[in-house]
């Protein structure tokens, strides 16, 4: 659409401007506050300059957990996204029961995050959950409270139960935008079902696949609250993310400096890989 | 034919997946926990509403509720009443600084609830509001707000100008024909961001949690209770988790034509 150039337009922005000022720009500029000082108490705060930095760049523990947080989202987009492609292929097209579907696969999205690892604390426990009984029946033995293979493979599968549904539901409607003519343009030429695929209906999802990617990669990287609950960052450290080592810096052990400097970096991580992003989504929208 | 049939077969199979683990949470909401610790079983024995009816006795839980819905709501309030006139802006105008602030606007969407943590909770602390209600629907306009904008960015930009110019001419003032114009004319936007604005606030938990210890605790932080010296009390937390669920359940009806929408930031 035709924009006008108008600066008055800042009055209509100016409410939103000064509630997210108040509620994002003063904490940041506290955490930056807190990066570069060394607080003992009140009134006792020393300037340290990038020391607390340097500290975090080389603890171990925080590499650790970084790694950890790299392999989970990697492992989360390469399942995911295949897989959410397939599930909106699958769905049916229009009518009662595309809606039905719709509806059935957003169940997951809607259930508050605490209660997403409650559900799969009880369903992989080799007692009284149905998965874990299950599995442990088949003759494999599979315990994820204490073995870190099975706590980490049940993280990922939590995260694919919990969100393969979004990916699924952006794909079904990038694929209803598609024009009927195509496919029977494609249907006259015989093109193969691999052919559609590959060269109508992937192409056009394009567009839809980078927010679904950009999503997966911002929500799973500030992963927290579900591994918290389901095993606690255990066994040992190896299901502990990023958010989890950073709340228990803050505000378990109140590592004022450590913390806040380790937030900055962790935060520069996710807008600069964010905003690769969103210049390739704008990019796309100008192309339409 | 047989390509649908197997279509079918795959996106039953799928759902059907999907729904087990909530299955599972329901069917031991209505047992008994001998029942629970006895052993494996598909569906409920000795089928009992206790679970529930401990819930929904005991002030102490289902206040739990009550603060969620409390704050959630305000959430949504504050989050359209901000949006809505800043979202007409990035639609209809260009002005200084507009890409820069969309832009600044969109990494507070980005940014790990865990970072604002600690600063949230001196911030809140120091002028008064922790453990209150407005503290947390004011933590959640930080992913609200922008995504808000963003969405109804969106649908807004699928009125053609013509209407604005037009109410002009008929010598409506800005005000008049924004309340009674244009907002009747994207009401199912208006609907879908709401929507989303509930739902993310409703799940969220980890900055509810830091900012209240009683009167405005979360049913999140309240399902922790469940732990006691005596072991975990399964069926309490899954009742409790149980019904956790509906809120969303209701509304969504009403929005599943523009669900995917809202998901992808109005892009779709």
């Amino acid at each position: 659409m035709q924009k006008v150039q108008n600066n008055k337009a800042w009055w209509l922005v100016l409410p939103v401007f000064l509630l997210v000022a108040f509620s994002a720009l003063i904490p940041l500029m506290t955490v930056v506050n807190y990066s570069v000082q060394d607080i003992f108490g009140p009134g006792q705060a020393f300037y340290v300059g990038t020391e607390w930095f340097r500290e975090v760049l080389t603890d171990e523990r925080l590499q650790d957990s970084l790694i950890r947080q790299f392999l989970f989202s990697g492992a989360v987009l390469l399942i995911q996204i295949p897989l959410g492609i397939g599930v909106a292929l699958m769905m049916p097209k229009s009518g009662i029961k595309g809606s039905l579907c719709l509806i059935l696969l957003a169940i997951p999205l809607l259930i508050p995050w605490n209660v997403v690892g409650t559900i799969w604390q009880i369903f992989a426990r080799g007692d009284i959950g149905l998965f874990g009984w299950g599995i442990n029946q088949l003759g494999i033995d599979y315990n994820y409270t204490g073995d870190t293979v099975d706590a980490w493979l049940t993280v990922l599968l939590m995260d694919v139960w919990h969100w393969t549904p979004l990916v699924a539901l952006l794909c079904y409607s990038g694929l209803r935008a598609i024009p009927e003519a195509f496919y029977q343009a494609a249907e006259i030429d015989r093109a193969s079902k691999w052919a559609v695929f590959r060269y109508i209906q992937l192409p056009r999802l394009k567009s839809v696949l980078i927010i679904a990617v950009l999503l997966r990669f911002m929500d799973s990287f500030m992963i927290y609250i579900e591994p918290f609950v389901l095993t606690g960052g255990g066994p040992g450290s190896s299901t502990t993310f990023l958010s989890q080592t950073l709340t228990t810096m803050a505000i378990g052990q109140f590592d004022l400096g450590r913390a806040a400097a380790f937030s900055l970096i962790y935060f520069l991580i996710v807008l600069l890989i964010s905003w690769v992003f969103f210049t390739a989504i704008t990019h796309a929208d100008k192309e339409k | 034919m047989r390509q649908t049939r197997s279509k079918n077969v795959g996106i039953t199979l799928f759902i059907l997946l999907l729904l087990t683990p909530i299955y599972w949470l329901l069917n031991m909401s209505f047992k008994t926990n001998q029942e629970i610790l006895g052993g494996l079983t598909l569906w409920p024995q000795n089928f009992t509403l206790d679970n529930y009816a401990v819930i929904f006795t005991d002030p102490s839980w289902y206040n739990g509720y009550i603060n969620s819905m409390i704050y959630v709501s305000m959430n949504v309030i504050i989050t359209l009443l901000v949006a809505l006139p800043a979202a007409y802006a990035f639609s209809r105008y260009k002005f200084l600084g507009d890409k820069h602030l969309f832009f600044w606007l969109l990494s507070n969407r980005m940014a790990p609830p865990a970072v604002f943590l600690l600063p949230f909770f001196q911030l809140y602390s120091s002028i008064g509001l922790f453990d209150t209600h407005i503290a947390v629907a004011l933590a959640h306009c930080l992913f609200n707000v922008p995504l808000a904008v963003w969405i109804l960015e969106g649908f807004m930009s699928g009125v053609p100008r013509e209407y604005d110019e037009m109410a002009y001419i008929d010598g409506y003032s800005f005000p008049k024909f924004f309340v009674k114009v244009f907002l009747p004319m994207i009401r199912s936007g208006i609907g879908v961001t709401a929507f989303f604005a509930f739902m993310f606030s409703w799940v969220e938990l980890l900055l509810a949690r830091t900012l209240t210890s009683v009167d405005a605790q979360p049913i999140g932080a309240i399902m922790t209770r469940t732990i006691g010296a005596s072991g975990i009390d399964w069926g309490v937390l899954a009742a409790a988790g149980s019904l956790t669920i509906i809120p969303g359940l209701l509304v969504i009806w009403f929005v599943r034509n523009h669900v995917a929408k809202g998901f992808a930031l109005g892009r779709v």
